[in-house]
């Protein structure tokens, strides 16, 4: 543990390789605990937004955290354990295991200050051979002004289980600027499951830094679903999965919108080191005025292994700036790896090929526009895959 | 129900049609030959207003009112209705969407697809990966649930195969309400290079299409005959 805050000690100035640089001393780290009744019912509704629902109905778990306080944490099923980071790292000494094993601590300042100077975070896992049929849900809320959150989150999938997990971000709607620095790490063990649907609900002003990275064993399956509809200052993530076993699998599926202010710098980079391995990565990104990068890396180092990098990207305004790079690296020979992009506004042949059915230009931009959003994510819970169509059809409105 | 009149047309500055003048009355189904290239496609794509063609002089008038200059949307609702024949792919739309919108929200569509045995592709996202057949019944299908008074058929045989080519036909004659002797509201213009339809139901009238004019109108049947002996140089020849 020394030698990681030593680690981290020397990063605590170092630049992220991509992003707008943040100043961190900006931002500041005291804010006052909370309950759920301290929030009032505009707060309350924000939360609900993200699809948080304390009475646990339909879910496996929860866990809400405000700034630096964790409000609620509970399990409601015996193979399942939802524990706030700081109890887990007490409870288990093995978790030195999966501290920073998946993302270096000192990738750059934010993964430095999330371990100088932690707030706390969920660590979630599945028990070997539990099939966690509900999902799991996170919240991750800032409600003080100007406030800067520390978050490591570890999330294990142990030999045979099943995961879903959802987490809603999102900042108190009278909040103007705010900070979030979110480390993740997650395993996914021989034959488990693990799906994490990430809808972000940020506000206009708001900086956001996850840096995530995954480990995936034999025959394990992980997907990630990451959506942002809604403005944000600048959000910059590039998620590293590491395909390990054979057979091994990663989806990546994000759902990006950008309006005028809004930067958002996606990616995700998959490593596949085993035969057989599976990635895609596939992103649509839609500006209304803001700007999108949408990165891809795809690393093919043994025979055997097949991979696929789809971005589609529509610009819906005069001033919208979409730009995908997608990269490809085979570094054997009997590789299959492939990309497509494709940057571009709607077809009017389409719109008209639906206005002929009987919609007007607005109704057949938007049906358009939904079908583009409407990712169909194989292996996703019925219930998860009609949260991400309801904030597709929620954002939608504001689209057109 | 339709008239066209002296109407040009030009695509991306190219003029396709020059001066195509007819009639279609009400309960009629008229058949529209001509070879590849003569502009058949763009005239019915003009009649559904996309705005790819450029009418540059002329008019449509369509149950009595001038529509020259109405939008697809507003044709659809005053009842003109097309069949593609190579309609774009919509991601993320599916099958079952596009029938509600053609039904207007009704669940008529839904009942079409099972009467025709094409259920399984309610949940398919709308012309992606069909075949030539299948695009053909998914379009068909999402006219029958709009069901318009002037139907606008592009080659509706293309591409489909023996065993299917019944079922499309059945499909037309029920738009075209080709069971009621009398009192038929419903009029179709319809592409066809295979004659392939009026062993289906018959039409009325037959037009020839060439280099941009209709050139010959008649007996539909007699004049497919005439094409397939003498092929559509005669038909320029002879200019009747």
């Amino acid at each position: 543990m020394q030698k990681i805050e030593e680690k981290a000690k020397k990063a605590q100035k170092k630049k992220a390789t991509y992003g707008e640089d943040i100043e961190l001393e900006k931002f500041v780290r005291q804010a006052e605990p909370v309950s759920y009744a301290n929030l009032d019912p505009e707060e309350q509704k924000r939360l609900h937004q993200t699809g948080l629902d304390l009475n646990g109905q339909g879910h496996s778990g929860a866990f809400f955290q405000s700034d630096c306080s964790v409000v609620h944490c509970q399990s409601t099923y015996k193979g399942l354990e939802v524990l706030p980071i700081k109890e887990a790292a007490k409870a288990y000494e093995n978790i030195k295991d999966y501290w920073w094993q998946a993302v270096s601590v000192d990738t750059d300042k934010y993964t430095a200050a999330s371990e100088l100077d932690l707030d706390n975070g969920y660590f979630i896992r599945a028990l070997p051979g539990e099939k966690v049929i509900y999902p799991v849900q996170a919240c991750l809320y800032i409600r003080k002004e100007k406030f800067a959150q520390h978050l490591h989150n570890i999330i294990i999938a142990e030999e045979g289980s099943e995961l879903h997990i959802i987490t809603g971000c999102a900042t108190s709607p009278h909040l103007v600027s705010g900070l979030h620095i979110g480390v993740s790490e997650f395993y996914i063990k021989k034959g488990a499951k693990l799906t994490f649907t990430m809808i972000h609900n940020w506000g206009e002003d708001v900086y956001v830094r996850p840096r995530s990275g995954v480990i995936i064993e034999e025959d394990g399956v992980f997907i990630s679903n990451y959506i942002s509809l809604r403005p944000v200052r600048s959000l910059q993530t590039y998620p590293s999965a590491t395909l390990a076993g054979r057979g091994a699998v990663a989806r990546f599926n994000s759902i990006l919108v950008a309006p005028p202010g809004s930067e958002l710098d996606i990616g995700a980079k998959v490593t596949l080191k085993a035969p057989e391995a599976r990635a895609e990565i596939i992103s649509r990104a839609i500006s209304t005025g803001g700007k999108i990068i949408a990165r891809g890396l795809l690393v093919g180092e043994v025979p055997g292994i097949k991979a696929h990098l789809e971005c589609k990207g529509l610009i819906l305004s005069e001033k919208g700036i979409i730009r995908a790079i997608p990269e490809l690296e085979g570094q054997a020979s009997g590789v299959d790896m492939s990309h497509e992009a494709a940057v571009g506004k709607i077809a009017q042949e389409e719109i008209e090929y639906l206005m002929a059915r009987g919609l007007s230009e607005e109704e057949a931009t938007s049906t358009i526009v939904r079908g583009f959003l409407n990712v169909q994510i194989d292996g996703l819970p019925a219930e998860l895959q009609a949260e991400i169509e309801a904030a597709v059809k929620e954002s939608e409105k504001a689209l057109i | 129900m339709l008239e066209l009149k002296d109407l040009w047309v030009e695509v991306e500055g190219r003029p396709i049609l020059k001066g195509v003048n007819f009639k279609i009355e009400q309960g009629e189904t008229h058949i529209l030959f001509g070879k590849n290239g003569s502009g058949k496609t763009t005239l019915l794509l003009t009649l559904m207003g996309f705005s790819r063609y450029k009418i540059i002089n002329g008019a449509i008038i369509f149950k009595g009112q001038d529509v020259t200059a109405f939008s697809p949307h507003e044709r659809a609702s005053l009842g003109i209705g097309i069949s593609f024949q190579r309609p774009p792919t919509l991601h993320g739309v599916r099958l079952r969407d596009m029938l509600t919108i053609c039904g207007n929200g009704s669940g008529r569509g839904e009942v079409l697809a099972t009467q025709y045995n094409f259920a399984d592709f309610l949940d398919r996202e709308v012309n992606l990966g069909f075949s030539g057949g299948e695009i053909k019944k998914s379009e068909l299908l999402q006219l029958l649930t709009q069901d318009p008074d002037l139907v606008l058929l592009d080659e509706p045989e293309s591409g489909v195969d023996v065993e299917n080519l019944n079922v499309i036909g059945q499909m037309i004659k029920e738009l075209l309400q080709k069971k009621l002797k009398r009192h038929r509201q419903k009029s179709g213009l319809i592409i066809s290079h295979t004659g392939f339809i009026l062993n289906y139901l018959e039409a009325d009238k037959g037009h020839i299409l060439l280099d941009g004019k209709i050139h010959c109108q008649g007996n539909p049947r007699e004049m497919f005959e005439e094409i397939q002996k003498c092929g559509y140089e005669e038909c320029a020849r002879c200019r009747r």
